[in-house]
């Protein structure tokens, strides 16, 4: 869940981060007061949470009559179906030198990981241009973080004496703000050395990982964070509302995060990460994904019937992918049962609905009884996933 | 109307043992059975019985008073 940028820097407010002078303004001519109060030139961001309009859209005024224009016009902006949520005025120091920090996980060695460049950017960006200037360093998510790891990071950046001391500081408490806040990505994309010698964080991303959401709540609620309020890139339509609402009235498994797209293949799909991978393959062999869904922790055959029935009414869809990862505790025969029973009550036949039926995994024996007797072929392990996207790319034509 | 699974209960076998009736409505994890206004004896809830688990807790309970057919064998 993606922060606007007033409230990451209200949470590294709170930890005693170094931040430019900025301060939230709601109309033009708030804007304009706050730039006469700050003086000088001053930078206006539009706080936005669809992904590319905060960073494209900044604007640079040299005096508060040009804040109070840019701001109008800011205040205007599409973000994903809603306005800016207000935008930010700050100044804009002119420093000796800038640095980027990024948090996150890596993946691979399955610990968060912090990295820095010795220039300002997103590190993920930087590491496509510039490699040679980024550093890295692993720490624990299980133990206190220690300072020595944002000493050592600030010590690859050549930093010495005050510079390294002052830079480990802000490491260190980015760090800890990182792990209390249960965040997924941090990422202060612009760090100034200023002409006094004091840092001051310009630029910053964070997003929580969304489970986290219930557990962070005392913090979420401290922001004015709304309960509802999961930070889409854009509003839920229709079809997405819908599918939260059979995600939520049936407590047995999941069907969700479902999200619409404008292709003519439903998707009904899932487990241990095979979502993203089955929307990814069915894309990689040329097809159009109508919706992502992601079935998991064993889902009652009612809610495999309701999504089965969401995704099959959806316009423009006039056929299925049932595809998963393999499964553990899901079970392939009572996904098998809903989607029959879904296609049917439609009536609809299901051998004429289903592209591929691939969930192998528990009780896959039974699911293939199951279908058969609805002449649907079963896919098992054999099938790969590329395979299954392939087959369902192909028969969709 | 279940498409899948048919839960077939004898209820004069069920009537037989104190208990067994309030059993079946207990351990049967998505509610197919509920008591009937009859005492000792259940009715099965027929939007409930394609959910079966066939997880076996009910023909355990009761080998002669229940039986779990799959309709797709």
């Amino acid at each position: 869940m993606r922060f606007y940028e007033f409230e990451a820097k209200q949470l590294l407010k709170k930890h005693r981060i170094p931040l430019v002078q900025s301060e939230l303004a709601q109309t033009a001519d708030e804007a304009q007061k706050l730039a006469a109060d700050i003086g000088g030139p001053v930078i206006l961001k539009p706080q936005a949470i669809a992904p590319g309009v905060a960073a494209a859209s900044m604007r640079e005024a040299s005096d508060p009559a040009g804040a109070k224009a840019a701001a109008a016009e800011l205040l205007g902006l599409d973000d994903g179906g809603r306005k800016p949520n207000g935008i930010l005025v700050e100044a804009r120091p002119t420093g000796e030198a800038v640095y980027s920090l990024s948090f996150t996980y890596d993946g691979t060695s399955k610990r968060p990981v912090v990295a820095a460049a010795d220039m300002a950017g997103k590190i993920d960006d930087l590491g496509d241009t510039h490699p040679e200037r980024i550093v890295r360093r692993h720490f624990s998510s299980l133990y206190p973080f220690s300072d020595y790891i944002a000493k050592e990071l600030a010590k690859s950046l050549a930093l010495e004496g005050n510079d390294l001391k002052r830079m480990t500081r802000i490491v260190s408490g980015l760090a800890r703000l990182f792990l209390d806040y249960d965040l997924a990505d941090l990422d202060v994309t612009s760090l100034v050395k200023l002409g006094d010698g004091n840092f001051v964080v310009l630029d910053v991303e964070a997003d929580l990982e969304i489970e986290a959401r219930h557990r962070q709540r005392p913090m979420l609620d401290e922001l004015g964070f709304a309960k509802e309020d999961l930070r889409q890139v854009r509003e839920p339509t229709e079809f997405e509302l819908e599918g939260a609402r059979i995600d939520e009235e049936d407590p047995r498994g999941i069907i969700s995060p479902i999200a619409e797209f404008d292709g003519n293949i439903g998707l009904v799909i899932g487990a241990g990460g095979g979502s993203l991978t089955l929307t990814d393959a069915v894309r990689k062999h040329g097809g159009r994904p109508a919706n992502y869904a992601a079935i998991g922790g064993n889902p009652s055959v009612d809610k495999a019937r309701r999504l089965t029935k969401l995704v099959l009414t959806k316009p423009g869809v006039d056929k299925i992918a049932v595809m998963s990862n393999v499964v553990s505790n899901t079970r392939a025969d009572l996904v098998a049962r809903g989607v029959i029973k879904g296609i049917t009550e439609l009536g609809f036949e299901p051998a004429d609905k289903i592209l591929i039926f691939r969930v192998p995994g528990a009780w896959e024996a039974d699911a293939a009884k199951i279908l058969k007797k609805y002449g649907v072929e079963y896919c098992d392990r054999t099938v790969s996933i590329s395979e299954a996207a392939r087959r369902a790319v192909e028969k969709v034509g | 109307m279940a498409m899948f699974i048919r839960v077939d209960v004898d209820n004069s076998i069920v009537e037989k043992t104190p208990g067994l009736a309030g059993k079946l409505v207990e351990v049967c994890p998505v509610k197919i059975f509920k008591l009937a206004s009859k005492a000792n004896a259940v009715e099965v809830v027929e939007n409930n019985v394609d959910e079966c688990t066939l997880c076996d807790l009910c023909t355990q309970a009761s080998p002669q008073g229940v039986q779990v057919i799959k309709l797709y064998e």
